[in-house]
């Protein structure tokens, strides 16, 4: 017998959740308890109150499945709502990295030009490295992190992605 | 009036406000505050178990049997962790329970404290929300939205973890009810368009089947009268689930018999040709769908369910009605009065059905004379405490089968059994929670000799609180449903199943202060059963069997419903890989 494979989808969800100890975990856990995927979590208090906060999932699995993520998620009782990103349309999504390199000579100028195509900003410098911040959507970063291993990559640091619907209304 | 309070008291008063008459629990060190402020109120009635898996299940006996919140209180520790496997059972099977775990102080939480263990972290995936209190001036609140979440929606177990130095410290208390949060409001009815839709599909069903769950009895007994009104409207054939027995009466001349693995050959039959299923607050699970691409083929399928999670799980749907049965039952009839709809011609599709029922899928053969076929015990069970409306609780193997096959439930609340997690031990506690409930119902707990054992402490509660708790013990010295498995799966290699060393159990009632009564031949059956009825106490009576009785139909893992295996037939002694991989 052999362990037969599904074709996969990748979604984006947002989920806005009361901000109580816990809560990351439960979410977490959830993930895992019912073996489904987490690609990238991001998680931060967004209200004034600090009562709030916003969680950003990335997540892939058969379109069953995901449906079942977004249904799961809702029954949380401090759960307030989940927007499937990928489901209602239009959407930006935005990473942070810091990416660190080293090298000395022609590298080291060739980073620094590659740096200002990719408009990423030097936060960090010696005579023999760099500090990259990059902002942009995943698939930048990895370009640029792969650029960057010819030219002496040290680490990488992501933030996992945050993600928006278009035009005027909330998610 | 405003007064302080101690957490322990504002527990115990806001326990009382709820209308809680009953506490299942067991006192240690982290839960000494609270069981101070139970010293001598005669309010609340702690009934003390001897093992905290007891208190558990013996609150999901009093849940089931009542419809009320059954209430826990342990220890922190092993106390809580006793509780976990009741907390999961409660939870798989949507019991509505409150349980309070003592933790140890505040400042000791991730010490590796004596008797600490991470309880919210234990208990976060088998609970539907848990609390870890950290000041008592939160805790009617809590207690308030506990409530609210283990009653309201799909129900469900809610734990309240409390350090002890939140129980010892005061806070401002007042009679008035707290200020409540109101962020747990689960959708009730479905909407109008849907429900129009609804009633469409079932008037132009020519094979229509309502699939009824333990969604019918916890949705209380208007959804069980409604489901009722909605059969006698439409026409439908009924067939239930193992948790949805007794929410529609088993004498109706529509009534099929449980369906599933080990349901009627009649219900798994009108299941696989309907076309058009009405799902009622069941969920689709694996016992019940067998193969899932063989599952239902041809059918529409409607699903009624207050929980939108389980819409499309495991079985797609055409039409989700997500509301609370009764609501959207009365929403359907409604609907089909309003437009004037008349009952189909189901003449053709009754016929069918009747050619199915003509297999008599719940026959059996009788071996040789005197031995008692377990069904035989069942029927016989059945007949001679039919009449005094009995409370079924079960444990879990083949006498649960057996028991959901012959015996037969009129109303809801009358079957209290572990229908998802499958909790073998749950019988004896739940029955004692049921009779505490219903203190003058006559409250049977069907059970096996291995599954007995699990909680078998239990007969000590009941003999302190009185209670005249029957066991039925269907003994074939075999942990059944293994056996059966290994027979048909295995070759017969009977890896462990055996009940060695099984106790004499009319000595262990009687040294629990119990009567004991052992039933050997068939002729002893009637007398045995009666003489069990007329005890005016708690008896155990010690059933002996066929040892190697199959519990059939079976709809083996991995196969079809219209793959049973009825008796007689051929069975084969070993199957492939993957239908062994299934569970």
């Amino acid at each position: 017998m052999k362990i037969k494979q599904e074709a996969q989808e990748r979604h984006v969800l947002t989920i806005m959740v009361d901000n109580e100890a816990g809560i990351l975990a439960k979410i977490a856990g959830l993930f895992t308890a019912r073996g489904y995927n987490i690609d990238s979590l991001t998680v931060a208090d967004i209200t004034d109150g600090h009562d709030v906060s916003r969680i950003t999932i990335v997540t892939h699995g058969p379109p069953a499945i995901i449906d079942q993520i977004h249904a799961q998620l809702e029954r949380l009782v401090p759960v307030h709502k989940v927007t499937d990103l990928t489901e209602v349309g239009p959407y930006v999504e935005r990473e942070l990295a810091l990416i660190k390199v080293s090298g000395k000579g022609e590298n080291r100028v060739e980073a620094l030009r590659l740096a200002d195509v990719f408009r990423a900003k030097v936060v960090d410098t010696t005579t023999s490295s760099f500090i990259f911040e990059l902002t942009g959507s995943p698939d930048k970063i990895d370009s640029f992190v792969g650029l960057m291993k010819e030219l002496g990559l040290v680490e990488v640091g992501r933030t996992g992605i945050v993600g928006m619907i278009r035009g005027a209304s909330a998610a | 009036m405003k007064t302080e309070r101690s957490g322990a008291e504002i527990l115990v008063e806001s326990l009382v406000a709820k209308g809680v008459e009953f506490v299942f629990g067991y006192p240690g060190g982290a839960v000494l505050p609270i069981y101070d402020a139970l010293f001598g109120d005669d309010r609340i009635r702690h009934i003390l178990v001897r093992h905290e898996a007891g208190a558990a299940h013996a609150a999901e006996g009093y849940a089931r049997a009542t419809g009320k919140p059954g209430v826990v209180l342990v220890t922190s520790g092993p106390g809580a962790t006793n509780a976990v496997t009741g907390i999961a059972d409660a939870f798989m099977d949507s019991i509505p329970m409150v349980v309070i775990t003592g933790q140890v102080p505040t400042a000791l939480i991730g010490s590796d404290a004596f008797q600490e263990a991470d309880t919210i972290g234990i208990t976060r995936h088998c609970t539907k929300h848990n609390y870890l209190v950290k000041d008592p001036s939160q805790l009617a609140g809590i207690i308030d939205e506990a409530f609210r979440i283990a009653t309201e929606g799909r129900p469900g177990p809610v734990v309240i973890d409390i350090p002890k130095d939140v129980q010892i410290a005061q806070a401002a208390w007042s009679q008035v009810a707290p200020q409540q949060r109101n962020r747990y409001n689960p959708q009730v009815e479905a909407p109008a368009d849907d429900i129009a839709q609804a009633v469409e599909m079932i008037a132009a069903a020519k094979a229509p089947i309502l699939y009824t769950g333990g969604g019918v009895i916890n949705s209380g007994p208007e959804a069980t009268r409604l489901l009722r009104e909605l059969q006698k409207l439409t026409g439908a054939p009924v067939t239930s689930t193992l948790m949805g027995l007794g929410a529609f009466p088993a004498d109706d001349p529509a009534w099929l018999g449980m369906l599933g693995m080990h349901g009627t050959y009649e219900s798994n039959m009108a299941m696989n040709r309907s076309d058009l299923i009405v799902c009622v607050g069941a969920r689709f699970d694996d016992r019940v769908t067998g193969r899932l691409d063989a599952f239902a083929p041809n059918s529409k399928k409607i699903h009624i369910d207050i929980d939108r999670a389980s819409i499309n799980k495991t079985v797609p749907v055409d039409l989700p009605l997500i509301g609370d049965c009764a609501k959207v039952l009365a929403q359907i009839i409604e609907g089909w009065l309003e437009t004037g709809r008349t009952k189909a011609d189901l003449t053709e599709w009754n016929a069918r059905v009747d050619g199915w029922k003509a297999r008599q899928s719940l026959a059996y053969p009788r071996r040789k004379a005197g031995e008692i076929m377990p069904q035989f015990a069942i029927e016989r069970l059945y007949a001679l405490t039919k009449d005094k409306d009995p409370v079924i609780s079960t444990e879990v193997g083949q006498h649960q089968m057996w028991a959901a096959q012959y015996f037969h439930f009129m109303k809801p609340n009358k079957w209290l059994t572990s229908g998802g997690l499958g909790t073998m031990g749950y019988g004896l506690p739940a029955a004692i929670g049921a009779q505490l409930g219903n203190p003058d119902s006559l409250v049977i707990d069907i059970a096996g000799d291995a599954s007995i054992q699990m909680n078998i402490q239990e007969l000590g509660t009941a003999t302190q609180y009185r209670l005249p708790v029957k066991v039925f013990i269907l003994n074939n010295e075999w942990m059944g449903m293994v056996r059966q498995w290994q027979q048909l799966t295995y070759e017969s290699r009977y890896s462990n199943s055996y009940s060695d060393s099984l106790p004499d159990f009319v000595k262990l009632a009687e040294a629990y202060g119990w009567k004991g009564i052992r039933i050997e031949d068939e002729s002893q059956l009637d007398a045995g059963i009666q003489a069990m009825i007329d005890h005016d106490g708690p008896v155990i009576v010690d059933c002996l069997v066929a040892k190697e009785a199959n519990c059939f139909p079976m709809i083996p893992s991995g196969a079809a419903h219209t793959d049973m295996i009825l008796y007689g037939d051929e069975v084969a002694g070993t199957m492939d890989d993957e239908a062994k991989a299934l569970v």
